[in-house]
Order: structure tokens, then C-alpha cells, then sequence
């Protein structure tokens, strides 16, 4: 199912953009086919291919057992079995911990970027552009190294204190980093070539983007993970979850069709999709919200050298009477129920999930539509890149970030600590003053002895 | 100085954009005007000629006499005086009036840019397009200006319950905002244009990424004294000024094929003569509080002050001369302001890396077949063509203060701390005691907690 619709030749790279979208989009062919996989967790769009899907990425050994049956099931088994393999993988990955987490977080990280830079590639013909791999990856190391030094200056803060190259890197690290990124700059500036101006510029704002999009949201997630593997794992199953029920619901449902950017979408699907997710949502934050494991923020113990998911549960996270309103009283009957406050939460992040992800998705449609291609690349058997799986989970990482920063909780104890200890002595004390009156006030403090300061 | 390579045929919308541009340079020209005086643009063969067509009508019947080649050079000469002086009578008038300006010259940055996209991809007509991308200048320019004023005017912002709700949930509202531009543009995408408005949400990004982070950075290193925001922009002028003046005397061998009107000489010679600027007028600078101090916010007056005590760094320090120094001028010492050895290193910046986005830019307007980003300032081009420069410079101020000038902003912290737990506040004040206490801060007193 990957098929790559490329302009036949154009040999100066400039006329490249001066190809009018009408030209290109007369292409552009509608159809409804007959296969129901394509509402399945892809934003595949509905046209007609002009090549026929060829699975080449399988392995033998699926190919061999299922070779018996027809093209259109064998399709869907083999999409069902990667669906299968990867939620197995996602399982897998959460017992092996937080570290284990975030490098898979840094690898699709890494892919995806991969693979929008290859896409930009192929658009403007730009393969031989000199020096251009070598600074988009350059870029790419400078980003994460200044957003993954923030994160080890804020979350690691007694190891840092401890190690002192590791304090230089971290008092100097804006700097460091601006610096890093200036020579990316100035490299590009020098690589200008007469020619391909425009190429470069067009290729330089494609990483940058690119960059905007990849990095700053893996990078979001990770923070999100520190905050509690809950609130990694709940966004993103809420997010497949909506995928597959809003894929069932339009194919046992679907009539009306949703937009007119992904013709396979439904509204039937969408609102089937919608209650379905609120409600998975509303029993799997029930069932996680009970171990310590998921529900801690994940701390660095200093002593061990590993990572520490253990603390007291917030009080998040521990069963609440709720009472119900009266309506739904004489249908339950039932005066109080308990939940967890985490779910309340839940249904929030569901309702994000359900109503603005599938934007996320149709913007990834709208970008696949624009350049013609019809995956992001080939890496997963039946399902495209690595970007086709994650292109919904973008927008969420960051709502679930923003909401944690609104809504949950307040700056983090550690970096404002970590801030403290670096202002000047004088504000160091004024600031000393104002949270002893502060706590005094509010009783947590003795109104002590006084005269003796 | 302002050559015009317009290649035949392709971007018409172009040549009605500047077909008042067109330049009657001579090559020799090239060498006159003040080709690298505040401008980037590119030296080629010139193929049309320039009119000055905006120079308001009273310069025109001024300068009426001299020759076409001179008149230019005047047009420049009195728009860069009056730039300059509009500079000074803004600093005058003091910081809330720098901030409209600031306001005013990203807004203005930000069509040039957007209207170059328009442009270069005719995509004048497409749905909503103009809509979207000022409803995403208003959306970034709220995040940003919603958390400087969350930071500096903290009190006045707890007083006023809008205010209070607005700022607590600023992160969630402005990404609110910016959500319902995404999911607009996701609903205008039009079957036949895809790639097009692909393409300008792309530029309408990287333009904002530039032009409103860079302003938003100017505004912080304003409010950390006027100091911050006046020697740098001052500097760049400098040294573009001196980089011409010694690129016209003694300019010989170039420097860069994007730019062939540059040369080393001139680079150098800027070089020197801007950190000398540079150590001068940070000199006269640093004697005033009115430049020094931060600007803050007075909450009974509802006003700015900038009156503070001058910290270390604006007071005159004893500096012991190595000593090749002192055998040729016979000094032992020498009375410096700190900042003066600051303004080395920024000055070096802007003369070594300040060019490069000069470079940019002229790269920039060759790969986009354009003379100048627009035609606001009679002689010199688009507000864009004066700023290029300036803004790697705000960068590098803001990360200079931020790593060896100043820690965090304490009244910052103090909001931070008030947000926390409070246990976390219990855990955070005895671990402060102890460190104060270590210090020698605190007198060591019995523990009362």
C-alpha cells in the first residue's frame, strides 16, 4: 500500500514550486474503495492507487501463513497482526521503566524526523543539495541537546550538583547551546550555493518546522512521563483507542461522510468513536490509578543511580466520594459513587482526544495529499511510517502538557529550588523572608522566635 | 548602490511590487553610495534603473540639482539621520513607548515577510489564507506578551480578578487559541491547493518563529535596564556604518561570494572601530540611572521607574593594566565600568556574527528574485532590511544575560514558590535555612520549625 506518485524529471530544482497546484492536483482521484482497512488507525486517504499495494515489507513467514486467502482479507490480517504486535511492543516497554521509555520516545523522535526530512528531500529533488543532510542533522542534535539539558538540569539536580564538568554544561547551557546552533547558522550561510538558493532556504525552513513539530512535542512527552507514566500511557491509548472504535463504528455504522479531506471518515464513526473512547478512558484510568507504579512521578534517586517510581499517591489519585447529581440518582440509584479524581480528568483528556485528534490526523492527510505521497514512508508492514502512527499523538502531548500545567499542578519543587540557590544572596534572603512570613501565616510555621533574626 | 537583476519573465506579481525600485546603478556605482552602509543588498549587474519614487516631495525638489548618483547618496544619508534621531527621541520618551515601537516594527517585519510569501507563490487568493496568518500573529504575540506581563507586573496582575484567571490559566488559553487557528486551517484546505497552503502555513511558522520570538527577546533585555536594548542595536548600526566606511577607503579583497560588495578590510576595520564604539558609549551610558537600573512596574503610580541602586556591574572598578599595557601608556590602573568589558564581547558579536544574518537576508532576496523586502523607507527598503541584522543580536544579548549577568528573575521565583504545595514550600524553606545558614546569612539560630 505504499505508492509514491513522483514528478516525472525537472531538472532545474527552481521550477519545482512553479509547478501549479492544478497541474498536480488533476491527479488527484477520488474513490471509494471497497477495502474497510483504511479507517482502521491510518489517515490513508481514499484514492485510487495507481500501483497495486505491494507488501514487500513483510516478512516471509506472515506472507507463507497467510498466502491462502484473498488480497483484501490478507490486508487486514496483516495489519491486525502489526496492530496486535505493536500494542504487544507498547506493553512490553512500560515494564521495562522509565528509562526504557524515554529512549523509544528519543527513537520515534528520531525516525519521525527521518522521515519528514526524506519527504522534503524527494519533494524539492534535493539530494545532491551540498552539505544539506549533514546540517539538518546537525540542527536536530543542537534541539534535543539544549531540550534534553534542560530536562537532566531540572530532574537530575543532585547528580548535577555532584559531577562538575556536569555543572559547568548546566550553568553555561543556554549559551552552549546557542552557540552549537549558531555554527548550524553560519554553515549554512556559507554553504549557499549559487544556484539553489531558493532550494536551501525552502529545505533549511522544512527542518525547522520539522524540528518545531518532532522535537519540542517528544519532548513534552518526556516531561509528561516525569509527571507520572500515567499520564504518558492514558493519552496514548486514549488516542489508538479513538482510532479503532472510530474505525468500527464507521464500518458497521458509517453513512455520512465526516469532511470532505478523508472521504472514509464518518460522523457516525466520529460521535461512535467519541463515547466509546470517553468511556474506555473512564474504566482503564481506573484500572491504573490503583498502582504506585503508574501514578508516581518518576524521581531520580541520587544514592542508586536509578530511577524511583515511588511516593505517596496525590490525592489524584485516591478513591473520592462523588455525589451523583439527582437525575442520574433515581436511574442508578445510587447517592455516591467512588472514583478516582484522575478519572474526571480522564474524561477531559478523552473528549480532546476524540474531538481535536482526528485534526491531527486529517492535517497529516491535507500534508500527504499536498506532496503526493501516500505514507509517510515504509518502515511498519501495512501500516507506513512511523509519522502515519503518531501523527494524532502530537496535538495530545501537548494538551495533556498544558493541562498538567494549568489545571494539575504547579512549577516543579526541584527546579525552582535549583533557581533559588542561583540568585544573589540578598534576593536569596528577601525571598527567605517573604516564604517564612508566608508559611507563618498559614500555620505551617510556628510563629516562632523572632527577635533572635 | 541598489542594483535590480530581474530575470525575464516568471514572478510579474514581483515586478509590481518594486517597478518603482528599479535602479539605474552604473558598476560604478558599486563602489559608491552606501551600499554597505545599513544594506544587505545583493551587487550584480544592474539591468533597470532606481527610482526613488517614495522620497516625499520636498527632498525631491532639494536635491533636484545634483546629479542622480549624489541624489541617491543624500536620500540615504538624511533617512538615516532621521532614523537615528527618531531613535533618540523614542528613547527619550521612555520604556512603554519602546515597547509600541517594538510592537509596531514586528508587526510591520511580519507583513514584509508574509507578503513576500504572497508573492512568491501567487497565492493571493487562496480561502482565509491572510486571516489565518494574523490570527496566528495575534495568537503567539498573546502567549508571549501574556507571560512578560505575568512575570513583571505581578502585583498588579493579582489585584485584578480577570487578570488573576487569565494569567493562571495563560499556558491552556493561548494553546486554546492556537488550536482553533490549526483546526480553522484544517478546515480550509481547498482540494486544488494543497501544497500551496501547506506552504504558507510553513512560512507563516518559520516568519513567526523569527520575527515574534526575536521581539518578544528584545523586550525582556529591555526590561533588564535600557542599556541591554540601546548598546546592542547600536552597535550593529555601528558597525555597519564602519564596515562601509572602511570597505569605501580601503576595501580590496572581498569577503563573500553572496555578498560581493563586502570586503575583509572593511569587515576588520568594522570590527575594531565597533568595539571601540562600543566601549565608549557604554562609558557615557553607564553613568545614568536611566539607562541602567531595570525597568519596573510602580504599583501606586501605575507607572515605570527606573530608579534603582546601580548594581556592580555600572559601578566604576579599579582594573589593574597587564603590563605591556602599562609601559606604553605609564597608567597603573585604570577606572573601567564593568559593563565596558560586557560591551567587548557584544560588540565582538555584532561585528563577527551580525553579518551573517546580513547574509541570510541577502540570500534570502537572491533565492526569492527580490531587491528589498518592501519599499517603507525611501533609499533603504522594508523595515525588514534594517532589522535582519538585529536579530541574531537580541538572541545572543538574551542568552548573554541569562548566562553570565543575572540568574532567574526573583519576583519570578517567589510566584513559582507561592504556586507550590505547601509541603513542597515547608521542604523548600529549610532547605533554603540550611544553605543560608551554611552561607552565613542567617545567624544560626535554633530550629523553630
Amino acid at each position: 500500500m505504499t505508492e509514491l506518485r513522483r514528478r516525472g524529471g525537472g531538472g532545474d530544482p527552481d521550477s519545482t514550486e512553479n509547478i501549479s497546484d492544478k497541474e498536480a492536483d488533476g491527479d488527484d482521484r477520488l474513490a471509494f474503495p471497497g477495502e474497510g482497512e483504511g479507517e482502521m488507525e491510518g489517515d490513508s486517504k481514499a484514492e485510487t492507487p495507481d500501483m497495486p499495494p505491494s507488501t514487500d515489507n513483510t516478512p516471509q513467514c506472515l506472507n507463507k501463513a497467510l498466502e491462502g486467502l484473498s488480497s483484501r482479507w490478507k490486508n487486514w490480517w496483516i495489519r491486525g497482526i502489526l496492530s496486535m504486535t505493536m500494542i504487544t511492543g507498547f506493553f512490553l516497554i512500560i515494564y521495562l521503566g522509565p528509562i526504557m521509555l524515554i529512549f523509544v520516545v528519543m527513537g520515534v523522535q528520531i525516525k519521525c524526523f527521518h522521515e519528514i526530512i526524506t519527504i522534503g528531500y524527494r519533494v524539492y529533488h534535493s539530494y545532491d543539495l551540498p552539505w544539506f543532510r549533514t546540517l539538518s542533522w546537525y540542527f536536530l542534535i543542537c534541539v534535543n541537546y539544549f531540550f534534553y539539558g534542560e530536562t537532566v538540569a531540572d530532574y537530575f539536580g543532585a547528580l548535577v550538583q555532584r559531577e562538575e564538568p556536569l555543572q559547568f554544561l548546566v550553568r553555561y547551557h543556554r549559551f552552549i547551546s546557542f552557540a552549537l546552533y549558531l555554527a548550524g547558522f553560519c554553515m549554512f550561510v556559507l554553504s549557499l550555493v549559487k544556484k539553489h538558493y531558493r532550494l536551501q532556504f525552502y529545505m533549511f525552513a522544512w527542518t525547522h518546522v520539522t524540528l518545531l513539530i518532532v522535537v519540542t512535542q517528544s519532548h513534552l512527552v518526556i516531561q509528561n512521563l516525569f509527571e507520572g507514566m500515567i499520564w504518558f500511557i492514558v493519552p496514548i491509548s486514549i488516542v489508538i483507542c479513538n482510532d479503532i472504535m472510530a474505525y468500527l463504528f464507521g464500518f458497521f455504522f458509517g453513512r455520512t461522510p465526516l469532511i470532505k479531506l478523508s472521504p472514509k471518515k464518518t460522523w457516525e464513526g466520529f460521535i461512535g468513536g467519541f463515547f466509546a473512547t470517553v468511556v474506555f478512558s473512564f474504566f482503564f484510568a481506573y484500572l491504573l490509578s490503583q498502582y504506585q507504579y503508574f501514578v508516581c512521578p518518576v524521581e531520580y534517586n541520587s544514592e542508586t543511580n536509578r530511577f524511583a517510581v515511588e511516593c505517596e499517591p496525590s490525592h489524584l489519585f485516591m478513591m473520592q466520594e462523588y455525589t451523583l447529581p439527582a437525575v442520574v440518582q433515581n436511574a442508578v440509584r445510587w447517592k455516591t459513587v467512588n472514583l478516582y479524581p484522575f478519572q474526571i480528568h480522564s474524561i477531559a483528556l478523552s473528549t480532546f482526544a476524540s474531538l481535536i485528534g482526528p485534526f491531527g490526523g486529517f492535517f497529516a492527510s491535507g500534508f500527504k495529499r499536498a506532496f503526493k505521497i501516500k505514507d509517510f514512508a515504509d518502515t511498519i508492514p501495512g501500516h507506513g511510517g512511523i509519522m502515519d502512527r503518531f501523527d494524532c499523538q502530537y496535538l495530545m502531548a501537548t494538551f495533556v502538557h498544558v493541562y498538567i500545567a494549568s489545571f494539575i499542578r504547579g512549577p516543579n519543587p526541584s527546579k525552582v529550588l535549583q533557581q533559588l540557590l542561583v540568585l544573589q544572596p540578598e534576593q536569596q534572603l528577601s525571598i527567605f523572608n517573604t516564604l517564612r512570613n508566608h508559611l507563618r501565616e498559614r500555620g505551617m510555621l510556628p510563629p516562632a522566635v523572632e527577635e533572635a533574626q | 548602490m541598489t542594483e535590480l537583476r530581474h530575470r525575464v519573465a516568471t514572478e510579474k506579481e514581483l515586478q509590481h511590487q518594486h517597478s518603482e525600485d528599479k535602479g539605474s546603478e552604473t558598476e560604478g556605482k558599486e563602489r559608491d553610495g552606501a551600499s554597505d552602509n545599513e544594506t544587505k543588498s545583493d551587487s550584480g549587474v544592474p539591468e533597470v534603473p532606481v527610482s526613488a519614487d517614495d522620497t516625499p516631495e520636498v527632498l525631491n525638489k532639494a536635491l533636484s540639482g545634483l546629479s542622480s548618483r549624489w541624489r541617491n547618496w543624500w536620500v540615504r544619508g538624511i533617512l538615516t539621520l532621521a532614523m537615528i534621531s527618531f531613535f533618540f527621541i523614542i528613547i527619550y520618551l521612555g520604556p512603554m513607548v519602546l515597547m509600541m515601537i517594538v510592537l509596531c516594527v514586528q508587526i510591520k517585519c511580519f507583513q514584509e515577510i508574509i507578503t513576500i510569501g504572497y508573492s512568491v507563490y501567487h497565492s493571493y487568493h487562496l480561502p482565509w489564507f491572510r486571516t489565518l496568518s494574523w490570527y496566528f500573529l495575534l495568537c503567539v504575540n498573546y502567549f508571549f506578551y501574556g507571560e512578560t506581563v505575568t512575570d513583571y507586573f505581578f502585583t498588579l496582575v493579582q489585584r485584578e480578578e480577570p487578570l488573576r484567571i487569565l494569567s493562571k490559566y495563560h499556558r491552556f488559553i493561548s494553546f486554546a487559541l492556537y488550536l482553533t487557528g490549526f483546526c480553522m486551517f484544517v478546515l480550509s484546505l481547498v482540494k486544488k491547493h494543497y501544497r500551496l497552503q501547506f506552504y504558507m502555513f510553513g512560512w507563516t511558522h518559520v516568519t513567526l518563529l523569527i520575527v515574534v520570538t526575536q521581539s518578544h527577546l528584545i523586550i525582556h533585555n529591555l526590561f533588564e535596564g535600557m542599556i541591554w536594548f540601546i548598546v546592542p542595536i547600536s552597535c550593529v548600526i555601528c558597525n555597519d556604518i564602519m564596515a562601509y566606511m572602511f570597505g569605501f577607503f580601503f576595501g580590496r579583497t572581498p569577503l563573500i561570494k553572496l555578498s560581493p560588495k563586502k570586503t575583509w578590510e572593511g569587515f576588520i576595520g568594522g570590527f575594531f572601530a565597533t568595539i571601540v564604539f562600543g566601549i565608549l558609549l557604554s562609558y557615557v551610558m553607564a553613568g545614568y540611572r536611566y539607562f541602567v537600573c531595570p525597568v519596573e512596574f510602580n504599583n501606586d503610580s501605575n507607572r515605570f521607574t527606573v530608579d534603582c541602586e546601580p548594581s556592580e556591574l555600572f559601578q566604576l572598578q579599579d582594573y589593574g593594566l597587564p603590563s605591556v599595557l602599562q609601559s606604553i601608556t605609564g597608567w597603573t590602573t585604570v577606572k573601567l565600568y564593568p559593563f565596558q568589558i560586557h560591551s567587548i564581547a557584544l560588540s565582538s558579536f555584532a561585528s563577527i556574527m551580525g553579518p551573517f544574518g546580513g547574509f541570510f537576508a541577502s540570500g534570502f532576496k537572491r533565492a526569492f528574485k527580490i531587491k528589498d523586502f518592501a519599499n517603507t523607507i525611501p533609499g533603504h527598503g522594508g523595515i525588514m532590511d534594517r532589522f535582519d541584522c538585529q536579530y541574531l543580536m537580541a538572541t545572543f544579548v538574551n542568552v548573554y544575560i541569562a548566562s553570565f549577568i543575572r540568574g532567574p528573575n526573583p519576583s519570578k521565583v517567589i510566584q513559582q514558590l507561592l504556586a507550590l504545595r505547601p509541603d513542597q514550600q515547608l521542604h523548600i524553606f529549610n532547605s533554603l535555612k540550611a544553605h543560608l545558614t551554611e552561607k552565613g546569612l542567617l545567624p544560626a539560630l535554633e530550629e523553630a520549625a
